[in-house]
């Protein structure tokens, strides 16, 4: 019998995304709706089975229930496996053990045993909140090529932002000679992207080190990376070229959305070369009505559109009726849009229901801001909801 | 709660009445309103019932049937005991390969001995309908009925080769049964779909055999109206019986209603292979009405009162008018379409003129460039 597997995926699941306020007041971030169909963890686990990955770790913690219910049993990632398939791996009590995991670090660590069974040569670290195609093997090709023990992608980013991510020095060969976790004032703009392959043994002998350091805070890009590099470990970086957008905040899970639209998109999920596979709603193909008018706008099966739609996203089962408009906005699943209505430079989650009349958000020319409207609530008959108000109680006015 | 009933599902009875749609594939993986498959309306129908087994009897080209199928798992019919049990034709050098529905049944007898179940759904593939299968078997205990057969109200013209009439009394007993009878006005066509308990179907194609029979209509609905318990269930609600190119193609217009979308796949779902696709995206100059558009679709054009299956591409300054596209074909840029069926995969030239009418739309084969 084959137990091996020469790479795992350990996926860090458990971030509570606290930026993107009302939309993870109940779900983890991995699991908030995004480009009309897909959740965001669709994105690396399609990365993963599209890279030949077919043995995920997925670690939760905070409000996982809908994200283990939408992972079921992997089968439409093609993840339900005889031998391996995904797995989720929430906290557990132990013996000596204390529960909860503490960091990035001590997640994977309380895991080592989940690792071991597969006893694999190399492990994938990824993690829940991004946006992108990459393909991990050929990351792993670069990782066994250089010979390194811990492989980091990394991507250019603009230097004034460089300062809110882990930043990368490096060596012309690609090695890393210094790591800063955001640093005041930025050396280069080369910046992690969270992704690491980690040769297993060193990966393993770090991670019990750091779980003995009484002043660790147990996280991978203060304390186990730095730590490594000190100890004169072969750290090298992997130049990702590509789409990446860390879509932790309103604003990037709105721009994100928005790179989805157009006939040459920043980003493309239709890529025949590069499917990102999904749960699918069961619903029939969406209806557009007498009058309708849509432009530049992705909609998911089962929509019923009889008003004006521009320049949006809207997932399955949205109801747009007639008068009503929405503009530059993203539409999560089951919402309806009366006759009348407004919506606009909005991101509104599942379920809500926008009554006639009522105007959400300002218009994006205005400097408002994004109207943020939780799950399942009414925005009453007329009412106004500003530009930049985050909601997520009915609203009947004042 | 699960009811104690097995399905079987005729995949190429009637395949003759659709020619153009069904000379790759059998009458079951027909595409139909936008995202479906016709053995889509079948299977869900039973799943939606509670039947964990489906047997499908199959004849031939049903390779896009079982590329359609896979494992089941769409439909929830992938499992330990039952799923869906494909049944291939079965014959040796004595035999020749089954013609008739009897001989069909003939060769699934020991299907049907090996399941336990006390009822046995029998239901073909060309009609588009969502019947309530629990309250068909219901009717049939309630009745004490040797055989169910369920009617719709119609005064439509039948366009298929063979198809029966019902005259059921106030009871619902049949008292008179047709094959093929002149149509005028109100009449009861039986949507072929029956019940009957396994035990009975057993019984009923053994005696077949050994007397040598060949047709279920002619040989065991007709000849025993008098002697046999044959119920007529009412089925009030949408029923669309695909018999030609025209039927398919109104009843493929009939999806624009909403009355018939909430009927069809409001209540309970209608299952169907997964594909994956990418939302579908509409660019600056689209212009859609009165349609129905899967997923994958990328629309430039203008498309109105048509159907578009999954993965169309509508190139700029198309116009699309009462037609329905199937899956994954390209419209070029330019191009004008009236009445125009495209079987998958059809590629239309930029700027090319195609016109059908109500009653005979232009059909495009599979695959064919235009």
């Amino acid at each position: 019998m084959i137990r091996k597997k020469e790479c795992v995926a350990m996926l860090l699941a458990g971030g509570q995304g606290s930026r993107l306020y009302a939309l993870t007041n109940n779900i983890a971030k991995p699991a908030v709706a995004f480009g009309a169909k897909y959740r965001i963890i669709d994105f690396p686990l399609s990365n993963c089975i599209n890279s030949g990955i077919d043995t995920v770790g997925v670690l939760t913690q905070y409000e996982p229930l809908e994200l283990n219910e939408y992972i079921g049993n992997g089968q439409p990632w093609d993840l339900d496996r005889v031998y391996g398939g995904v797995h989720i791996l929430s906290p557990y009590q132990a013996k000596k053990k204390q529960s909860w995991f503490e960091g990035t670090a001590n997640a994977i660590y309380q895991n080592l045993h989940f690792m071991k069974q597969y006893d694999p040569d190399y492990v994938l670290i990824l993690s829940g909140d991004h946006i992108y195609k990459m393909n991990y093997a050929e990351m792993l090709r670069a990782h066994k090529a250089t010979g390194a023990d811990c492989t980091i992608a990394a991507i250019e980013v603009p230097m004034k932002e460089a300062s809110r991510f882990g930043i990368l020095n490096t060596n012309p060969d690609g090695s890393i000679y210094e790591f800063e976790e955001k640093p005041k004032n930025p050396k280069s703009n080369l910046a992690s992207m969270g992704i690491y392959i980690f040769t297993a043994d060193k990966l393993f002998s770090y991670l019990e080190a750091d779980d003995a350091n009484p002043n660790s805070s147990k996280d991978f890009g203060k304390d186990v990376l730095p730590a490594m590099l000190a100890g004169g470990e072969k750290m090298f970086s992997y130049r990702f070229q590509g789409y990446w957008k860390d879509v932790g905040t309103i604003s990037s899970l709105w721009e994100s959305n928005m790179d989805l639209l157009g006939k040459d998109p920043a980003f493309d999920v239709n890529d025949p070369d590069w499917k990102i596979h999904s749960r699918n709603p069961l619903a029939p193909p969406e209806y557009v009505g007498k009058g309708a008018v849509l432009e530049n706008s992705l909609i998911a099966l089962g929509c019923e559109i009889e008003g004006t739609v521009e320049n949006s996203v809207l997932a399955a089962g949205v109801v747009v009726e007639q008068g009503a408009t929405v503009k530059d906005s993203v539409i999560m699943a089951n919402c309806v849009i009366k006759s009348g209505a407004t919506v606009q430079y909005s991101i509104l989650d599942e379920h809500v229901t926008v009554e006639s009349g009522a105007v959400v958000g300002d218009p994006r020319e205005k400097a408002g801001g994004i109207a943020v409207l939780g799950r399942n609530i009414t925005i009453g008959a007329n009412c106004t909801v500003e530009g930049g108000k985050i909601l997520d109680k009915d609203y009947k006015g004042e | 709660m699960a009811i104690s009933t097995v399905g079987v599902i005729f995949s190429h009875i009637n395949d003759g009445n659709l020619p153009e749609l069904s000379r790759h594939r059998t009458m079951a993986s027909v595409p139909f309103g936008g995202r479906y498959r016709f053995i889509d309306f079948a299977l869900s129908n039973m799943v939606n019932a509670g039947i964990t087994t489906v047997g499908l009897v199959t004849k031939n080209n049903y390779q896009s049937l079982i590329d359609h199928l896979g494992s089941g798992k769409d439909w929830d019919l992938a499992r330990k005991d039952g799923g869906i049990i494909l049944l291939p034709p079965y014959s040796d050098e004595t035999e020749a390969l089954y013609t008739t529905r009897l001989e069909a049944l003939m060769g699934i007898t020991g299907f049907l001995n090996h399941r336990t179940e006390d009822y046995v759904v029998i239901s073909d593939c060309d009609g588009i309908a969502r019947f309530d299968i629990s309250d068909i078997v219901r009717f049939h205990e309630e009745k004490q009925a040797d055989i169910t057969m369920v009617y719709h109200e119609e005064t439509r013209k039948v366009n298929s080769s063979y198809f029966i009439t019902l005259s059921p009394d106030e009871t619902g007993r049949v008292r008179e049964l047709k094959i093929n009878p002149k149509t005028r006005g109100k009449f009861n066509l039986y949507v072929n779909v029956m019940v009957m308990s396994r035990e009975f179907l057993i019984n009923t194609i053994q005696d077949a055999v050994t007397r040598g029979f060949s047709s279920f209509g002619r040989d065991i609905l007709a000849k025993n109206v008098d002697t046999l318990r044959i119920f007529g269930y009412k089925h009030g609600g949408y029923y669309a019986a695909v018999n030609s190119i025209q039927d398919y193609f109104a009843h493929s217009m009939e999806l624009l209603d909403k009355n018939v979308r909430d009927e069809l796949f409001g209540a309970r779902d209608i299952y169907t292979k997964v594909r994956d696709s990418a939302p579908t995206k509409y660019l600056s100059g689209a212009k859609v009405e009165n349609s129905l558009i899967s997923d994958g679709c990328l629309i430039e054009g203008r498309v109105e009162n048509s159907i578009l299956f999954r993965g169309v591409k509508i190139g700029k300054g198309c116009v699309i008018k009462n037609s329905v596209i199937m899956q994954d074909s390209i419209i070029g840029e330019g191009a004008q379409l009236d009445y125009v069926i495209t079987d998958k995969n059809a590629v239309v030239r930029d700027k090319r003129v195609l016109a059908g009418c109500a009653e005979l739309p232009y059909f495009i084969p599979k695959g064919r460039m235009l």
